[in-house]
């Protein structure tokens, strides 16, 4: 993982709620048993028309939108399946932050491990960010927790405090788990009932 | 006295390992469900960190999602998903984790399979990398779908960091009526609170309806959480959960059946335990619920017509509503009884088990289904088909002219060649109504195995109740 810095990028905007993974990336690419080669399959079926041409009226399809790191969607983006192939897609396609309302809780986890930022804003904010003309882009900063528009102002963004920490050093959560292993080893041996996956059935 | 508490809360309480200052609490997994999709490249991260999987002894793999339901005679025609299946064989082996691949006799949907088996019990953590793991909330398990880092970090450490959800009451009282089932209570309760309103919370189900379902039916309620944005959703085991787990494979046996019944006599919600959030449905008043759009909130009751996007206020969710209604290409204010539909589906790890089974077949017995239609009935397990077999269930359905296949994921998620054509339209058992869900262009309704089986007869979406009464 890198280091999570601040950054400044325009903005894609995609005003569409309830923005589920199985649109985000289609079922029939998580054959592969790799992480790599998904950033042509993000939004495979919105942005490619049955005959496999770019549909030229998906935002993604603009020649501006392929340099542009932060995604703008609607409210309860990434709900549905737990593929974290879509996080995977949407980093490698160049994303850092998607903005919306809410997050499903399971795309939001998987996020916050692949450095791609879920950030929450209110629906005020939300509807200046989708009324902002194409060329404009807001700046967000990870440690102060801020989102900033174009006219100056500073929006704040609830992050929790333990993912903050490990995106801004770039860091995962296995060695801070492995650091638990005396508690781990105390609540293993009191456990009961425990079953025997291994006993021939 | 110590407060009231939720199952929900009881079953966190007693799975944190530890909760440091500045993290999120460590809870401890009691079992890893293990599928091809969403693992390789969890094995691929431990080899990377020359790590081994901690507790293979509660962990279980199953192949499902991209697996043919073609007779297993005949190989895997599709070389990625036939690698894909190979590499969970692989991984398995080299892991030390037992797995029912993809030509064992037990193979089946992990959600089928666990619990057939006796893996699911109450009290437990169970995680799996889908989002249907909440199906075994259904014997009072506080299950939930993860990531494929969060499956690296369960092999690895067999330990999850998280965050506590807040608890939510889905109190379930009244009787249903007839042809009205457990797909419909759930279908309903995502229709009322929406594909997000369960987000950050566990469900508990609760209410006399809950308690007259049976453990089939309770693993169809529990299984479509996630589809109205509850990572988990359980109801509390009772005489009903231990009679359906007793003398499986995997269930505790003599003297500690016994201790583990008296500790899950104890997980029910105690008299007075608080929600943070709470809806109720009244069983009685449902009718059969089927979807008209592309996510599982857009649902109505199946007399119902189809909601009109100019009565939303909200310019975003009127479009929504309206880019739904067009890629369904349907028309505000219409009834959906009638529409003529292609496929029929009837299988997923909502509803293949041998109950969905039965009430399928109890509709098409002396039917045909109707000439327009192709139907296909999918069992959750190997073990569900033999049962079908022995009550000649697979006979009803293939002189009724319904296709009868071998286990596995299926048309649910369209990975293994069972699929829509675009433009084609299905009634389909399953919980997912996504824009492509069941094959690029394909148009999903969803509804009940009764409400699956009578549309399969006419040829259009059917109120299962007019072919009841006949």
């Amino acid at each position: 993982m890198i280091k999570f810095s601040s950054f400044e990028s325009k903005l894609v905007q995609l005003p569409v709620d309830n923005v589920d993974t199985d649109q985000i990336i289609p079922a029939r690419f998580l054959k592969t048993i790799s992480k790599d080669g998904l950033d042509d399959q993000l939004f495979y079926d919105w942005r490619y028309l049955p005959g496999g041409e770019p549909n030229p009226e998906f935002v993604l399809n603009h020649d501006w939108a392929k340099t542009r790191q932060i995604l703008v969607a609607g409210d309860n983006f990434g709900c549905g399946s737990s593929r974290e192939h879509a996080p995977w897609a949407l980093t490698q396609y160049g994303f850092r932050a998607v903005i919306s309302t809410s997050f499903a809780d399971i795309f939001k986890n998987n996020s916050l491990k692949n450095s791609l930022l879920p950030v929450v804003v209110d629906a005020e904010t939300h509807k200046k960010l989708l009324a902002l003309p194409a060329g404009a882009s807001v700046k967000i900063d990870l440690s102060a927790q801020t989102l900033t528009l174009p006219d100056g102002t500073a929006v704040e963004f609830p992050v929790d405090e333990f993912s903050k920490y490990l995106l801004l050093e770039g860091v995962d959560e296995l060695g801070y788990v492995h650091q638990q292993e005396d508690a781990i080893q105390a609540f293993e041996a009191k456990r009961l009932g425990s079953i025997n996956t291994l006993a021939a059935a | 006295m110590q407060k009231p508490r939720t199952i929900i809360e009881k079953l966190w309480d007693s799975h944190v390992v530890t909760e440091q200052p500045g993290a999120p609490a460590l809870l401890y997994i009691d079992l890893h469900l293990v599928h091809e999709v969403t693992s390789p490249q969890a094995f691929d991260g431990l080899r990377k960190r020359g790590l081994k999987v901690r507790r293979p002894d509660l962990t279980f793999a199953t192949t499902d999602h991209s697996t043919p339901t073609t007779p297993k005679s005949l190989p895997i025609v599709d070389p990625v998903a036939a690698t894909q299946v190979r590499q969970l064989e692989k991984n398995a082996a080299e892991f030390g984790i037992p797995c029912y691949g993809f030509h064992s006799p037990k193979q089946g949907i992990v959600h089928v399979i666990g619990p057939e088996n006796g893996l699911t019990q109450p009290g437990m953590t169970v995680v799996c990398g889908d989002s249907h793991t909440a199906t075994h909330g259904a014997f009072g398990a506080l299950a939930f779908g993860i990531g494929t880092s969060e499956v690296e970090m369960v092999l690895a450490t067999q330990c999850l960091p998280q965050r506590k959800s807040k608890t939510f009451e889905v109190r379930v009282d009244g009787t249903l009526r007839e042809g009205v089932t457990a797909k419909d209570i759930i279908l309903a309760l995502c229709a009322k609170v929406g594909i997000g309103g369960g987000t950050g919370s566990v469900f508990e189900y609760t209410g006399t309806a809950i308690r007259a379902l049976t453990i089939e039916e309770r693993m169809t309620v529990c299984n479509m959480s996630i589809e109205a944005g509850a990572r988990a959703g359980l109801i509390a085991p009772d005489d009903a959960t231990y009679q359906y787990l007793n003398g499986r494979t995997y269930a505790p046996k003599g003297t500690d059946w016994d201790e583990a019944v008296e500790r899950w006599r104890a997980l029910p919600s105690d008299e007075g335990a608080v929600y943070d959030k709470g809806v109720t449905i009244d069983a009685s008043t449902l009718e059969p619920m089927i979807t008209f759009g592309t996510n599982p909130g857009m649902g109505m009751q199946i007399s119902g017509a189809i909601p009109d996007p100019a009565s939303i206020s909200d310019p975003v969710e009127r479009e929504s509503l309206a880019k739904a209604l067009r890629y369904m290409a349907l028309e505000p204010g219409k009834p959906l009884a009638g529409q003529p539909i292609d496929v029929v589906f009837i299988g997923s790890c909502t509803n293949s088990r041998i109950t969905d089974l039965r009430a399928a077949a109890g509709v098409l017995k002396g039917r045909k289904v109707s000439p327009k239609v192709r139907v296909m009935v999918v069992p959750g397990s190997q073990e569900i088909k033999r049962q079908a077999e022995a009550e000649g269930l697979d006979k009803v359905f293939q002189a009724a002219g319904a296709d009868w296949r071998e286990a596995g994921c299926s048309m649910c998620i369209a990975m293994n060649g069972d699929q829509l054509s675009p433009g084609q339209y299905s009634v389909s058992t399953s919980n997912r109504n996504f824009e492509g869900r069941q094959g690029k262009g394909g148009r999903t309704f969803l509804a009940s195995p009764l409400t699956a089986a009578a549309s399969a007869v006419t040829g259009v979406v059917t109120d299962v109740r007019s072919l009841l009464a006949q």
